[in-house]
């Protein structure tokens, strides 16, 4: 090796491995079905009024629990309303429960985790402990809990979400922090007198982001099941406001007559979540390609 | 010599597993007090307060039965006071009273807690038989169309809905097709036979998200394991394909499954709360789901509190079988 490949190494050495991750992620299979899935459930969502002319709330007895066809794709619901329009209506706050309470869990467990893990001493004992607690429930039991004391509604959900999804992303934020927080570059950092913040935000988090986006993002997939299994137990969302599993819950009491009402929303759950999970692991895959394909 | 040499390491192997046994369970108190506090703390999250919500729903109540209940409900005492009283009920059984019924909350529970362990069991039971071979499968056959299959059942498995899968099969299988009795419960002790009859869409339902889990951590730690030296010395030895997987492989691939049953029996008994609501399951979620319609604190915060503690039992009891199956464990 000549010194002129040396130099040429060094003067860029931040862009590569990105661009690298990029590539294999836009290569990987499951990361392509996933992003399609996504960007077709949020075009969905964001373009709903678009799409379809229906209104998603206002009831037209005359055309109720019609099966598909070319005016009603997905059938019509109890109140005659278009069930491809509520789906897609539907979208909006599957998808805003789902990044606003894994958002805000990462906000305050991912901080809390890094911090935590970064100082150690009593202050991450205590943490873990309740970390611990939180965790000692089921998920959904948890929240099922929380919002049978709040009540339920749009913000309670997101909150009630989040609370449950702090302690699993504050244990990784602080495993991930801890498993490199004596590397050498982290010493050489302390070395040149770089203070505790700097060397946490500057210097350890770059580093520790991967597991981190990687669980956020299975976390959503996690959180929009969640949010469906809330809303079909009627603690979520209140009506007339169509969300995902609110319209399984009214298709689940007219089955023995059409199973229409109850599948197209089904559907739009399961294609999200799939959308996330294929993402999340080939986010995974990107940053850990040894462990790809097992 | 040496057979009493021998005898020597084995009561040292005892003694191990005896402290790390001892270890996890000091591990487990201060984690089951923080349940309890948290499930006590829970009424607390209700808007104003409970007996300005429980009047809202009654309008013609005198203020003097409002004081009352306020006094019913200990509100007029200090927190920490309220929660040593909590606590103490907590140990003795005592769960409080429904407010809707006035039975006893504890009594209740026991009499709806096998139903939701036979489901639970059931449903984990669904989850092997399936998990296993599937994820053997897949990962004998790596590359493959029964790979692709299997690796396809994976993803779907883990992001179809436990509640929607429900219905889905009711629909298939019991209004469709009529193979299967529609949603009923009949106790085990009427008619056994019946009782598993009508158990299994809400076992199939509730262990497919494991199932999908267990198959995916099955082919996973199969294929690394397949790579060991160990197991090349066997198929060297001229060993049968079948042994070398059965007897070889499986033995060490099998100890990251209860791993994740472990880490997944949450999901799974949160999954029993949705299930026995959709098959009107007398289990404990439904007496959940029945409290929370009724604004039955008592009893929401009981079911809350059981399934919990059921769930901190079962991860004892993982991470005890763990210390069994992987010696290293135990010397953490």
């Amino acid at each position: 090796m000549d010194s002129l490949t040396l130099e040429s190494a060094t003067s860029r050495p931040i862009p590569r491995p990105r661009s690298r991750l990029r590539h294999r992620l836009l290569r990987h299979p499951g990361a392509r079905i996933g992003g399609v899935l996504i960007m077709i459930v949020v075009a969905g969502a964001a373009l709903a009024p678009w799409f379809s002319a229906y209104d998603p709330i206002a009831i037209a007895p005359v055309d109720r629990l019609q099966g598909p066809s070319r005016a009603h794709p997905l059938g019509t619901d109890i109140y005659g309303r278009d069930t491809l329009t509520r789906v897609l209506h539907g979208g909006r706050i599957s998808l805003a429960v789902g990044g606003l309470s894994v958002g805000l869990a990462l906000a305050v467990g991912g901080t809390v985790g890094a911090v935590s893990g970064f100082f150690g001493g009593w202050l991450d004992a205590v943490v873990m402990r309740f970390a611990d607690v939180l965790l000692a429930f089921p998920a959904i039991l948890l929240a099922i809990g929380l919002l049978a004391f709040l009540g339920g509604g749009f913000w309670n959900v997101v909150l009630a979400i989040a609370i449950v999804y702090t302690a699993p992303l504050s244990r990784v934020a602080r495993a991930a922090v801890l498993s490199i927080r004596h590397e050498e570059y982290v010493d050489a950092a302390r070395v040149i007198g770089a203070a505790d913040g700097r060397v946490l935000v500057r210097h350890i988090l770059p580093n520790a982001v991967a597991p981190i986006i990687v669980e956020g993002t299975l976390r959503l997939a996690l959180a929009i099941l969640a949010e469906a299994a809330l809303s079909f137990l009627g603690l979520g969302t209140q009506p007339p406001a169509p969300t995902w599993g609110q319209m399984i819950a009214e298709g689940r009491a007219v089955m023995t007559f059409t199973a229409w009402p109850a599948l197209g929303p089904g559907m739009a759950i399961t294609i999200t979540v799939l959308g996330f999970n294929l993402l999340g692991d080939a986010i995974r895959d990107a940053f850990d390609p040894h462990a790809a394909g097992r | 010599m040496l057979h009493g040499r021998q005898n020597a390491l084995k009561l040292a192997g005892v003694t191990f597993l005896g402290s790390y046994l001892t270890r996890r369970l000091a591990l487990a108190v201060p984690t089951v007090f923080g349940v309890v506090l948290a499930v006590f703390l829970l009424i607390r999250l209700v808007p104003g307060d409970v007996v300005t919500q429980l009047v809202g729903l009654e309008a013609t109540i005198s203020p003097k039965r409002v004081d009352e209940l306020r006094r019913l409900f200990g509100l007029d005492r200090p927190l920490p006071v309220q929660f040593a009283e909590y606590l103490g009920g907590v140990a003795q059984g005592d769960l409080g009273k429904s407010l809707r019924t006035g039975l006893p909350v504890g009594r209740e529970l026991l009499r709806r807690f096998p139903v939701t362990i036979e489901l639970a069991a059931l449903g984990l039971l669904v989850a092997l038989c399936v998990g296993v071979p599937v994820g053997v499968l897949a990962a004998v056959r790596r590359g493959r169309a029964a790979d692709y299959l299997a690796t396809g059942f994976v993803m779907v498995g883990l992001s179809i809905p436990s509640f929607w899968l429900a219905i889905l099969l009711i629909l298939f299988f019991a209004l469709r097709l009529g193979v299967l009795p529609p949603t009923a419960y009949i106790a085990p002790r009427e008619n056994l036979i019946g009782n598993l009859l009508h158990m299994i869409l809400p076992a199939l339902s509730v262990g497919f998200v494991l199932a999908a889990a267990i198959t995916r951590i099955v082919r996973s730690s199969l294929l690394e394991v397949l790579n060991r030296h160990y197991v090349r010395t066997a198929r060297a030895k001229g060993l049968a394909e079948g042994r070398v997987i059965l007897h070889h492989a499986m033995r060490n691939a099998l100890i990251p499954v209860v791993t994740v049953v472990g880490l997944q029996f949450g999901t799974l008994l949160g999954g029993t709360v949705i299930i026995e609501q959709i098959f009107s399951l007398p289990g404990v979620g439904r007496y959940a789901l029945e409290g929370i319609n009724l604004r039955d604190y008592p009893v929401i915060q009981g079911a809350v509190l059981a399934i919990a503690l059921a769930f901190v039992l079962v991860n004892l009891i993982v991470d005890v079988c763990y210390g069994f199956l992987d010696p290293r464990i135990r010397y953490e």
